[in-house]
């Protein structure tokens, strides 16, 4: 399919997405909120992992502290709640990119296994603060937020949220994908093929990567704003490892370096975990079947399906045309 | 804040640096032999104490319950190791996630079998009650988490440093390629050491059970600190392993003492200091 195609058919999806959802049960409305709000997240992520070839073990530190400011900001100080709401994203956009600027320092030297390990040790430094710090945090009990924001609209309606965040993760999509065709995003496919040719080229490696970490925790405390209005609640659950974990998971699972994949990943994740569990009590075993075999076997992703089928049919075919198809990919 | 606040306290850590030794000690051998970052590492652990649960339900014995439940959790990683990991090639990201996804499956079978409880393991009589030293009461269980961890430390270093089978793996961690060259069976030294690993963490899983108790999230809940472990000792090393567990089981303990508010925080703070400036840690090797 051309890129043409490809934002056509995004495009179509997301419209029918608009246009279905306030049908479905209240139920399923929160559950599509939920899957772009954490598509929002997978995206963020699908910029270090998948554009720069940076596996974050610790994305989960930006959504925790977009959500933790904007409960603290709620319940303290009385702060986001009406036309503020949308300071508090400013201002949740602002600490994930700090955060990200602050542990970018550490985290961007390190490179394979070092950066998994040192991206899982500032995670958990964030969950360490949100499980004990009691007087700011609320501890293990967390903090309840008060209704959500009302500005003219009233954002406790749960069918106008969903447009909101509906909203937030079309123009997340489209900025992310403006960066990745620009020559900066270029230049960050450039350091995870071959970072050292970027090097030699002239290209400030460690900026770029710095800037993208950077890039990426802004929309993760995006994302953060966005869930503890949905969910009305914040806790150390939602910064654990595990949270970390599942957002790599979306992106792998959707497809590395496509960013819409992640979005998919998320809607795969959150309708397993929040969905069948409350149909089967075995939905783990399928969430973790499907972990296992994708890995194994969709080194792609979901996103990755097409290319495949189309590469075995030119295998088949003609040997010259898988020739053309190889030296294309490279 | 006296002498005997210290004392106790130090005490403490140490005894909870045992406990994270025999997690540790696998982790980092897998680490340092094969380079995968071992997710599924907390899952070993909780089912070995689970295992465990269910001998002594069976049979009514402790002593049984810790070399069955070991072993039967090092088959379980032997099996990982052969059919999943090792086709994968090296890669280490889809390498992770796969670890993820059998931490995920393990959690799943765990709470169907054994439930959502919290349970505990009762260690035999003996290893009751406390003791007095130096006019300090000491519970037993403790001084035997202490010594069990100093034994099976002192064979691991033994068999590491005095046997070819330890020259074999410690030529696996420092140049797996050039190991492979001489011709040791590197694939072999894997699933020897994942087994291994499997077989401590298993051990720990049991031994810790008497003491944390047994239940659903324990995995996720001690993983990181096991890491924090390995990467303070260095990722390869036993003796990073031991040295890290006495200060991770310490700092956390003081911190906890000291500093509830920020605990955790003093336990992983170091850990990203050391990864940035040391990423090879206080005893590993480039």
């Amino acid at each position: 399919m051309n890129p043409r195609g490809k934002i056509l058919t995004v495009l179509v999806v997301l419209l029918a997405l608009a246009v279905v959802t306030p049908f479905a049960s209240s139920y399923l409305i929160l559950l599509i909120t939920q899957a772009l709000v954490l598509g929002i997240l997978a995206m963020s992520l699908d910029i270090l992992l998948g554009f720069t070839g940076l596996p974050s073990l610790g994305q989960a530190a930006y959504l925790g502290m977009g959500a933790y400011l904007t409960a603290i900001l709620a319940t303290h100080y009385d702060f986001g709640l009406g036309w503020s709401f949308w300071v508090a994203i400013m201002l949740g956009i602002l600490i994930g990119a700090a955060t990200a600027a602050l542990f970018g320092l550490f985290a961007i030297r390190a490179t394979g296994v070092y950066f998994l390990m040192i991206t899982l040790a500032l995670g958990m430094c964030v969950w360490g603060l949100a499980y004990r710090w009691n007087s700011m945090t609320g501890g293990d009990n967390g903090i309840n937020l008060p209704a959500r924001p009302e500005f003219g609209i009233r954002l406790a309606d749960d069918v106008t949220y969903f447009y909101v965040v509906l909203g937030f993760f079309v123009a997340s999509l489209v900025m992310l994908y403006i960066l990745v065709k620009s020559p900066f995003g270029r230049s960050l496919v450039g350091i995870r093929e071959r970072e050292l040719r970027m090097r030699i080229l002239g290209y400030n490696t460690w900026l770029h990567k710095y800037i993208a970490f950077i890039i990426a925790g802004g929309f993760g405390g995006l994302a953060g704003v966005l869930w503890a209005h949905l969910s009305g609640h914040v806790s150390p659950q939602d910064v654990i490892l595990a949270t970390s974990v599942d957002a790599l998971l979306m992106v792998v699972l959707g497809g590395p370096a496509t960013l819409v994949g992640g979005a998919i990943g998320a809607g795969v994740v959150v309708f397993l975990r929040d969905y069948l569990s409350t149909v089967v009590p075995w939905w783990q075993y399928v969430l973790g079947g499907v972990y296992v075999l994708t890995i194994l076997y969709l080194p792609g992703g979901l996103m990755g399906i097409p290319e495949r089928i189309r590469r075995r049919r030119a295998l088949s075919g003609s040997p010259a045309e898988t020739k053309k198809l190889e030296s294309a990919s490279n | 804040m006296n002498a005997q606040f210290w004392l106790i306290q130090s005490f403490n850590g140490i005894s909870y640096g045992a406990l994270l030794f025999l997690l540790a000690s696998g982790l980092t051998l897998i680490f340092g032999v094969m380079r995968i970052v071992n997710l599924a590492h907390g899952a070993y652990f909780l089912l070995g104490g689970y295992v465990a649960l269910s001998v002594i339900a069976t049979t009514g014995s402790w002593v049984l319950a810790v070399p069955v439940a070991a072993l039967l959790v090092a088959m379980v990683g032997l099996v990982m190791e052969r059919v999943f990991l090792r086709p994968l090639g090296f890669d280490p990201l889809r390498q992770v996630l796969l670890t993820v996804g059998f931490a995920f499956l393990f959690q799943q079978a765990a709470l169907d079998i054994w439930g959502g409880d919290s349970l505990d393991i009762i260690p035999p009589d003996m290893l009751r009650g406390s003791t007095v030293i130096g006019g300090f009461h000491l519970p037993v269980y403790r001084i035997f988490m202490i010594g069990m961890a100093g034994v099976l430390g002192s064979i691991l270093w033994l068999v590491m440093e005095k046997t070819r089978a330890g020259a074999m793996i410690r030529a696996a961690v420092d140049d797996s390629e050039m190991a492979r060259g001489v011709g040791i069976d590197t694939s072999r030294v894997s699933m020897f050491i994942f087994a291994l690993g499997a077989f401590l963490a298993a051990l720990g899983g049991v031994i810790g059970g008497g003491f944390l108790g047994i239940y659903p999230g324990l995995d996720f809940e001690i993983l990181p600190v096991a890491f924090a472990v390995v990467i303070i000792g260095g990722m390869g090393s036993l003796t990073g392993a031991a040295v890290g567990s006495l200060i991770v089981g310490l700092a956390d303990n003081f911190g906890k003492a000291l500093f509830p508010e920020v605990s955790y925080f003093t336990l992983y703070a170091p850990m990203v200091l050391i990864l940035a400036v040391r990423p090879t840690g206080l005893f590993g090797r480039e």
